[in-house]
């Protein structure tokens, strides 16, 4: 039982960005992956949530023994992977419960339908933990919303949906405080024995509250170093700097990518 | 919450095209065969006993349908493919409608059962009308109604039995010469509604008629007329349907409203033709003082549809509103839009209209408001939204708003947007497949308006939508 990433590389147009990303997460580990801008942090997320965009070139991805890559999207949200999005989506006139609802309705098995009593139920339990007022669930999902509010409703959607293996591209970025706590408070009731996280993050601020149980460095679309919560501490005070001087950085690798986001 | 899931749990409405497509074998009484002239007519007038009146009338339409052109030179080309000598005008069983479902003919009672009608009717209706082809088959009210003095009948035992309300009203609010749809539903029409509701007399449920096709190369013209009297309230609802045919289908009907002083009119229809049918639908509304006429227009499927809901507001603070929602699939035209007639000072009218255009469909929105310069205090807004799920989708719009003097406001907002595949994948990874995804974007983007609706409709409006968003993606 795991999320085994085995030597995957990846593609967006004609660019490489990842190089060979080998990564085993299994129930129960957080994961924290830590690297410069450009470093294929957030491509990986999105390759392994199956984005139309990239082409895995090489390499395999088996979530609880099934290989993910050739499924659809969908497929592998069902099969039990979350993606809390950088930059979540606005949908418009779709209400948060709603949403849920739906989302929640499709993990069902054909023909059964979802109890909406339970189901609110649930919700307000959720939100109630995450310290989130009721009226939230009633506002057209991302519309509008703060970049806070966004984070807040990934992570209310991670808790409603109960991922065996939920992925966080950058939650932490742009957040305030609070925000932070609460973004922090909801992946830590996430953890236990049944469920493995992978946290990317640029900063080692998010890794105050959520501390992993392993740290993985990435550059220039490899994994370059591994080890405990101890190396983010490292590289919060040494920088991303001597590591892209000795494994390639943006610029000196024009596979790497310059200009992609995350 | 409870009522809400015992609704969602029963098909209110069966619009269904998959369920919808299908027909009986029928033995006609009546056939008035293809192609239509002064005999057509008076075939008809001897089938249905009209009175001399009407068969002038009748007949003075049949000479401006026949001398107007087609509106192509503003319209869609494909009025054109229209042949109006394959119709057939006029195909009836000759039996009165029924008021039990007992005395309904076998094939068209189990028509209506497998449409869902007579359940609907149980559960929240206080009368229904249905029409089979080119008449009624069953018509029927509360009793409770009918000791009020509401009148609920066909067109034509209206005009029998109530000739001095019928006469009065009938081809007042859309006369004869309006348009070439208008003069050839008034030629052959038959079928529709005839509704008065007394003074005062509120409803709270609604009454509605379920227009059924089953014939090939046929074409159906109801007529309704209703009428709410001073302080009256009506909600009218009526639905659609016809099995797919490799030939064309003509759906031409005219609906006047007329609500007096006082008196609240709510118009709702949920249409979902079938991919061969034309669907050329002339429907206005008179508001006199006070009173208020809303029309909500949904319109899915057919391969043309044109229909513009009116309201002329006659009388000082009469309100006027169309909710529209269209949706165009491949090969699909909508061409929908509203007018408003201001006709009388501190008039208001509202228009939301929205489309959505998926793979090669085609929707057009056409507006028309006009508020003159000697009145004062008269209101509009025009909105105007359009989704374009491919590429290919089109959309355009033609609002025309004339405004004279300074004494009255206008408002008009239009904006058209395209769902994104960033918000598909976003929605794809919470679980939900490609076409649940898009049918949910759809229900988001008319979510506002549909809120609007009774919920019973708003139930059926995203069933239909999630029907429609299964085929679109491939």
């Amino acid at each position: 039982m795991s999320l085994q990433i085995c030597d995957l590389h990846a593609r967006i147009v004609e660019r490489a960005i990842l190089r060979g990303i080998s990564l085993e997460i299994r129930p129960g580990e957080t994961h924290a992956i830590m690297g410069p801008n450009g470093s294929g942090k957030s491509t990986l997320s999105k390759v392994l949530a199956g984005h139309p965009d990239y082409e895995v070139t090489q390499g395999s991805v088996v979530l609880d023994g099934v290989s993910l890559l050739e499924r659809e999207p969908d497929e592998r949200a069902r099969m039990g992977l979350f993606l809390a999005f950088q930059y979540p989506c606005e949908i418009p006139g779709v209400s948060i419960a709603n949403f849920l609802r739906a989302a929640t309705q499709a993990r069902l098995p054909e023909g059964e339908s979802l109890s909406v009593t339970d189901f609110y139920q649930k919700l307000y339990h959720e939100m109630d933990a995450l310290g989130m007022q009721r009226t939230f669930s009633s506002r057209p999902l991302n519309s509008g919303f703060s970049g806070g509010e966004k984070k807040r409703a990934e992570i209310l959607q991670m808790a409603m949906l109960q991922p065996r293996y939920a992925v966080l591209d950058e939650t932490d970025s742009g957040l305030d405080i609070d925000a932070l706590k609460v973004v922090a408070g909801g992946v830590n009731r996430l953890r236990g024995p049944e469920a493995g996280l992978l946290i990317i993050t640029h900063y080692q601020r998010l890794l105050d509250y959520i501390s992993p149980d392993f740290v993985h460095v990435m550059v220039a679309g490899r994994i370059v170093q591994s080890g405990g919560p101890e190396l983010a501490l490292e590289l919060e005070k040494r920088g991303y700097g001597f590591l892209e001087e000795r494994y390639g950085s943006s610029e000196v690798s024009p596979l790497a990518g310059a200009g992609t986001p995350g | 919450m409870t009522e809400q899931q015992a609704i969602a749990g029963t098909d209110l409405l069966q619009l269904d095209r998959g369920v919808g497509d299908f027909h009986y074998k029928m033995e006609y009484a009546y056939d008035a065969g293809a192609g239509l002239s002064e005999q057509t007519i008076d075939y008809i007038c001897e089938a249905k006993n009209d009175p001399e009146w009407l068969r002038d009338f009748r007949k003075r339409a049949l000479a401006t349908f026949l001398r107007e052109p087609l509106p192509t030179h503003w319209a869609s080309k494909q009025l054109a493919e229209l042949d109006f000598s394959q119709i057939r005008y006029y195909l009836a069983h000759g039996q009165k409608a029924g008021r039990t479902w007992e005395d309904v003919p076998e094939e068209m009672k189990r028509t209506f059962e497998r449409l869902g009608v007579p359940e609907q009717e149980r559960k929240f209706l206080a009368g229904v009308e249905a029409q089979f082809d080119s008449e009624a088959a069953y018509s029927n009210m509360k009793e409770a109604l009918r000791d009020q003095g509401v009148i609920f009948v066909g067109s034509t035992e209206g005009l029998h039995k109530h000739p001095e309300i019928f006469r009065k009203w009938f081809g007042k609010v859309i006369p004869t010469g309006d348009n070439k749809f208008a003069a050839l539903n008034s030629a052959v029409f038959s079928g529709g509604s005839f509704i008065y509701i007394p003074p005062g007399v509120k409803l709270s449920h609604p009454l509605q008629a379920y227009f059924r096709i089953n014939a090939e190369s046929f074409g159906q013209f109801e007529r309704t007329l209703i009428i709410a009297d001073e302080g009256s309230e009506v909600t009218y609802m009526e639905g659609c349907t016809a099995p797919r045919f490799d030939t064309a289908t003509l759906h031409s009907a005219v609906v006047e409203l007329v609500a007096l002083p006082g008196a609240k009119i709510q118009y709702i229809t949920v249409q979902n033709w079938s991919p061969n049918v034309f669907n050329l639908v002339t429907k206005r509304g008179m508001a006199m003082e006070n009173s208020e006429i809303r029309w909500i227009d949904c319109n899915i499927g057919s391969r043309l549809t044109m229909k513009y809901p009116a309201v002329i507001l006659r009388g000082r603070k009469a309100r006027g509103e169309v909710l529209s929602i269209a949706l165009a699939n491949n090969g699909q035209h909508q061409d929908t839009g509203a007018k408003m007639i201001h006709l009388a000072d501190e008039t208001t009218s509202n228009i939301i209209a929205k489309s959505i255009s998926i793979g090669e469909g085609r929707s057009s929105y056409r507006g028309l408001v006009k508020i003159p310069n000697h009145l004062k205090g008269c209101r509009n807004n025009t909105e105007c939204d359009a989704l374009l799920i491919n590429t290919s989708s089109r959309t355009d719009t033609y609002p025309a708003i004339t405004l004279r003097g300074n004494r009255s406001s206008v408002q008009h907002e239009a904006s058209v947007s395209k769902i994104s595949a960033e918000q598909i994948f976003y929605m794809q990874q919470r679980g939900l497949p490609e076409a649940e995804a898009m049918s949910l974007s759809v229900n988001g983007f008319v979510n506002d308006l549909v809120r609007e609706f009774p919920m019973e409709y708003s139930v059926e409006l995203k069933r239909l939508i999630d029907l429609e968003m299964e085929g679109s993606v491939g």
